[in-house]
């Protein structure tokens, strides 16, 4: 189940037993797949087509839109990209997507497979047993864990103040870099693995005969090794960016969005808009926002998929 | 060379074991602070461990009843995502269809939506359905959640198993389903497993889904009541949350310890998502 596991169905090939069947008996065979279908179509496809109606209206849970739904065109997108609290949503989104996937777990990810093939195995097995650790715990118990590293008395400041650094509560000063490295520490297992199983795939000679041409080091890695694992990149890429952008969890237990907006990403913006403002139009409109987002990185990653398959 | 091959290798274990260590302060803190009565925010042994914290925590409104809710949750999910998974699957490896490829394209592509996202217009659609509250109506939607994701790995797992044990069945008369039941899903067994763990674990951590879709106390998994008893008046007990934390992710960590030494657990999982 390794490298044969393409994205894309193979033509699983067994039209030959009993072929030339009626139209109605296929019919029949594709029956088990109604359960899956049909769950799919009330709680996914429905919310989502509800949502494609709900954004366009001034739906609330209190005041005029609550007794009286109208449609208002696109009246709540003008009010989100005019809106200082919805472009800082944004930007938090992309710093937080940027600082702890992109760049953050994707290339310590890479990093540490990379460390962990010339590494003594006692060393590999500690390393992975710890990130794989943060990876598994329960979202809100990490949110925890990392919020008492990054208070005013706790560890990071004890380590810092050991070589004469001054600390402070991160949480405050820099909520947003606090929660990115809270994201990198809980996610960084998943590139880890992804990239230790593709570099487990490229065949030693190629990196020794390379070495022997003079490509060392950093340049070795360049043009040698990361090309072999250039599939391996981009699907990594696309999942953690994927996985990052609807992160709610993590950061609403660490900081609540806070202090003031300054760690209030869009899932949070979306849930305080809907939620707390009873505003269920226009949380709608910016969940469209999210979902179209969403959408276009995961037609990125489809097309990468189908393409290496062509 | 073998100079040169040395000095590298001391450095990547001193780079990686630098790294490490980073990774496992926070995991001690809540090792540490489980079993002290004083505990504070940084890491520091207690000078007189106790069980005081987990005994303060152990009671039907705090662990009990939470971690039954998640079990009931999770598991009810887990089992509907995979029974569902499983039939999906069956018809998408054996059967030629001009269905098959987009279905799947439309389920990976699924996979990538935000769920996050969807939430608001999910709840609008409880409100409709009379499902907010329920325990039953967040399964259905927990388990939809993760389908892509399960139906796609299935099918891969699926795809190995070797189509000629059911032509022999066929020939002797047995229908579709007993080929599964009785010849596909004996051989997949460990791949069943992967999915079915991977999924639990995947919800028994999922914090939103179960916060926007339940409302009352008595019904919370532990995924919510933890936040909801730690994390919103003042001042928390670090020692009783770091003891709660430590039960509730107990099950999470057995289960993934069964999964990597038993069938190679992540690391297949790494393979098969590398695409």
């Amino acid at each position: 189940m390794t490298s044969s596991a393409s994205a894309v169905p193979a033509p699983s090939s067994r039209e030959a037993g009993r072929g030339g069947r009626p139209r109605a008996a296929k019919l029949v065979r594709m029956t088990p797949l109604t359960p899956a279908i049909a769950l799919m179509l009330v709680f996914l496809a429905g919310p989502i087509i509800y949502c494609l109606y709900a954004a366009f209206t001034n739906m609330a849970l209190t005041g005029t839109g609550a007794n009286e739904v109208k449609f208002v065109g696109l009246e709540n997108f003008r009010k989100a990209f005019g809106s200082g609290a919805f472009t800082n949503a944004i930007w938090l989104t992309l710093v937080f997507t940027l600082i702890s996937a992109i760049i953050g777990q994707n290339t310590l990810g890479l990093g540490l497979a990379l460390l962990m093939r010339r590494s003594t195995k006692i060393v590999r097995n500690f390393v992975g047993t710890a990130v794989i650790g943060a990876w598994v715990l329960p979202e809100v118990v990490a949110a925890y864990l990392l919020s008492a590293f990054f208070n005013e008395e706790g560890t990071l400041n004890v380590m810092l103040h050991k070589v004469g650094l001054p600390g402070q509560d991160w949480l405050y000063a820099a909520p947003i870099i606090a929660v990115s490295l809270a994201n990198i520490w809980r996610g960084t297992a998943f590139s880890m693995l992804v990239y230790s199983a593709a570099l487990s795939e490229v065949p030693k000679e190629i990196e020794e005969s390379a070495e022997m041409d003079g490509a060392a080091g950093i340049r070795r890695l360049l043009f040698v090794t990361l090309p072999m694992i250039s599939r391996a990149v981009m699907t990594n890429l696309m999942l953690i960016t994927l996985q990052t952008l609807s992160v709610f969890g993590l950061i609403y237990a660490m900081t609540r969005g806070g202090p003031g907006t300054k760690s209030q990403t869009l899932p949070l913006y979306m849930y305080e808009q809907a939620f707390s403002f009873s505003q269920i139009g226009y949380g709608t409109a910016i969940a469209l926002v999210m979902l179209a987002i969403g959408a276009v990185f995961s037609l990125i990653y489809l097309r990468g998929l189908n393409s290496e398959a062509a | 060379m073998i100079a040169r091959d040395r000095i590298s290798k001391l450095t990547a274990n001193l780079v990686l074991l630098a790294i490490g260590i980073l990774f496992v302060l926070p995991l001690l803190w809540v090792l540490f602070a489980s079993i002290n009565r004083t505990a504070g925010l940084r890491v520091e042994f207690p000078t007189e461990p106790t069980l005081g914290n987990f005994k303060a925590v152990l009671n039907t409104d705090t662990t009990y009843r939470p971690v039954f809710n998640g079990i009931v949750l999770c598991g009810g999910s887990a089992l509907l995502t995979m029974v569902c998974a499983v039939l999906a699957a069956y018809p998408l490896s054996r059967f030629k269809s001009k269905f098959n490829r987009p279905f799947l394209l439309t389920v990976l592509f699924c996979t990538g939506l935000p769920i996050t996202a969807v939430m608001v217009p999910v709840y609008g659609l409880f409100v409709q359905l009379n499902l907010v509250d329920t325990i039953g109506g967040t399964i259905m939607f927990m388990a939809t959640s993760s389908l892509p994701f399960a139906i796609w790995l299935t099918k891969t797992f699926m795809d190995g198993v070797p189509i000629s044990l059911e032509e022999a069945a066929w020939v002797d008369g047995a229908g579709n389903m007993q080929a599964l039941r009785r010849i596909v899903l004996p051989l997949m067994w460990p791949g069943i497993a992967v999915v079915l763990i991977f999924t639990f674990i995947g919800m028994w951590g999922n914090f939103f889904v179960p916060f926007m879709l339940l409302l009352s106390p008595e019904r919370l998994p532990a995924s919510v009541s933890i936040f909801t008893f730690f994390g919103q008046y003042g001042e928390p007990n670090y020692g009783q949350l770091a003891a709660y934390s430590l039960i509730y992710t107990f099950p999470v960590l057995m289960l993934y310890l069964l999964l990597s030494r038993k069938l190679g657990g992540a690391f297949a999982l790494g393979g098969a998502i590398k695409g």
